[in-house]
């Protein structure tokens, strides 16, 4: 994208966005009986640069720390905020668009503008230049983060078409170091991130990515380590998930829900519910779990791209 | 309702993902079982728990869940909120213990059924 591109984008936002998306809605009031004396503290301590002067549910003017500045330049005597605050005050509405408040701060000059209701004219917001940027950089950030995937995707797209095949099968290998609670889940996460790119069924991807999870789990907390296989096919995605011991003793037992021998610590932690080959089951359309004592579990999963529209949960 | 505006009602601090509370949020789940979250939370759900380590993040984005809430005023790992900002997942903490905050949750209506 060019930098003349990026300008008309803002230029667009600033249509586009809303000030009432964009303005701090928690607005800090102060009462027209303070002490000017005692403005430094509330600014400091709210962090805040001026706030709009409340005499019970009416705006009666808007104090700013430019309006401290003064005061104390002039060495006046302490005297009530609501006789040197600002009683002219601008207002925008939440329902304008952000231009409104732009040209706004260029004709004024003013630090801050108090946000209402268009209808009830009741206070809502308020809002500054720094949120203004705020605003955009984030929308910008959104933009950016979807053209980025978009990238990928069509690159992935393009990266098929040049592939001359009667079939064409992808393979994915994940290596899982066991009792690394640090790094467990980083197969199953970057398979997921792997398979959207991939333009799969959002829902297809989920019961993969669950599936692998939990399968990726039991092998790091009750194994020394494995690997993750994964095979894309047109019709299906075949996940194997296989490690070298200690194997399971009964088959059946380990199948049952609620049943586990996670350590207690493992299960402070969230885990170990004896629900992990119950959700793997869930998910699947097809699991096959075979064990060696002392060689170790290969845990067989299928999922076919037609079972995409059941949800995986129930 | 808007995840901002959650966070505004329900007066939550935010962690991670700051730039990313756009997110419409269209339930809610409680627990602390991640498998069990990883069998029941729905896309787009609210996730509150007490879990502060860092497999909470995957197991959001494994569901692709609008974000977490912390309760208890429990604070996330350090490594908890590094994922989550990899991730884009907003975190978010409250002084509430859960009954408290799915009370509340619920009278905002979000609720746990569709």
């Amino acid at each position: 994208m060019t930098p003349d591109n990026k300008i008309s984008r803002i230029q667009e936002l600033v249509y586009e966005i809303r000030i009432g998306e964009v303005m701090k809605r928690n607005v800090i009031t102060i009462s027209p009986q303070t002490n000017m004396s005692e403005l430094r503290k509330i600014l400091r301590e709210k962090r805040i640069s001026g706030a709009p002067v409340m005499d019970g549910d009416e705006m009666v003017g808007i104090i700013s720390i430019e309006d401290f500045i003064k005061w104390l330049a002039d060495r006046e005597h302490d005297c009530p905020i609501s006789e040197k605050m600002s009683k002219d005050v601008q207002t925008l509405y939440a329902d304008e668009p952000l231009t409104q408040a732009v040209n706004k701060f260029e004709r004024y000059g003013f630090g801050r503008f108090v946000v209402i209701d268009h209808q009830s004219r009741r206070l809502l917001g308020i809002i500054t230049k720094g949120d203004i940027v705020e605003g955009l950089l984030k929308k910008l950030e959104v933009d950016h983060y979807k053209e980025e995937e978009e990238v990928y995707r069509r690159r992935v797209e393009h990266f098929f078409e040049d592939i001359l095949a009667d079939k064409v099968v992808l393979l994915f290998q994940y290596d899982v170091a066991g009792h690394d609670f640090k790094r467990a889940g980083e197969g199953a996460s970057r398979l997921k991130a792997s398979l959207k790119r991939l333009g799969l069924d959002p829902q297809v991807v989920r019961r993969v990515a669950i599936a692998t999870y939990e399968a990726e789990m039991n092998m790091v907390i009750y194994t020394d380590g494995g690997k993750i296989r994964v095979r894309v096919e047109p019709h299906g995605i075949f996940v194997k998930v296989a490690d070298s011991g200690p194997g399971i003793p009964d088959i059946q037992k380990v199948l049952q829900p609620g049943y586990s021998t996670a350590p207690e610590w493992v299960r402070n932690l969230g885990f170990g519910a004896g629900m992990g080959l119950n959700n793997i089951l869930k998910c699947a359309s097809k699991m096959d779990l075979k064990s060696v004592v002392g060689k170790g579990t290969q845990v067989y999963i299928r999922i076919d791209t037609k079972d995409g529209a059941m949800s995986e949960t129930n | 309702m808007k995840l901002t505006e959650l966070i505004q009602k329900l007066n939550l601090s935010v962690r991670s993902a700051k730039m990313h509370l756009d997110r419409e949020v269209a339930g809610g789940y409680a627990s602390d079982l991640l498998s069990d979250v990883l069998a029941n939370s729905k896309e787009g759900d609210l996730w509150i728990t007490l879990q502060i380590h860092q497999n909470i993040v995957g197991v959001a984005s494994m569901k692709d869940l609008a974000g977490i809430i912390l309760v208890n005023n429990r604070e996330p790992e350090p490594e908890t909120l590094e994922k989550a900002e990899i991730e884009k997942l907003p975190i978010m903490v409250t002084e509430m213990p859960t009954f408290e905050l799915v009370g509340r949750l619920y009278s905002l209506g979000i609720v746990g059924t569709k």
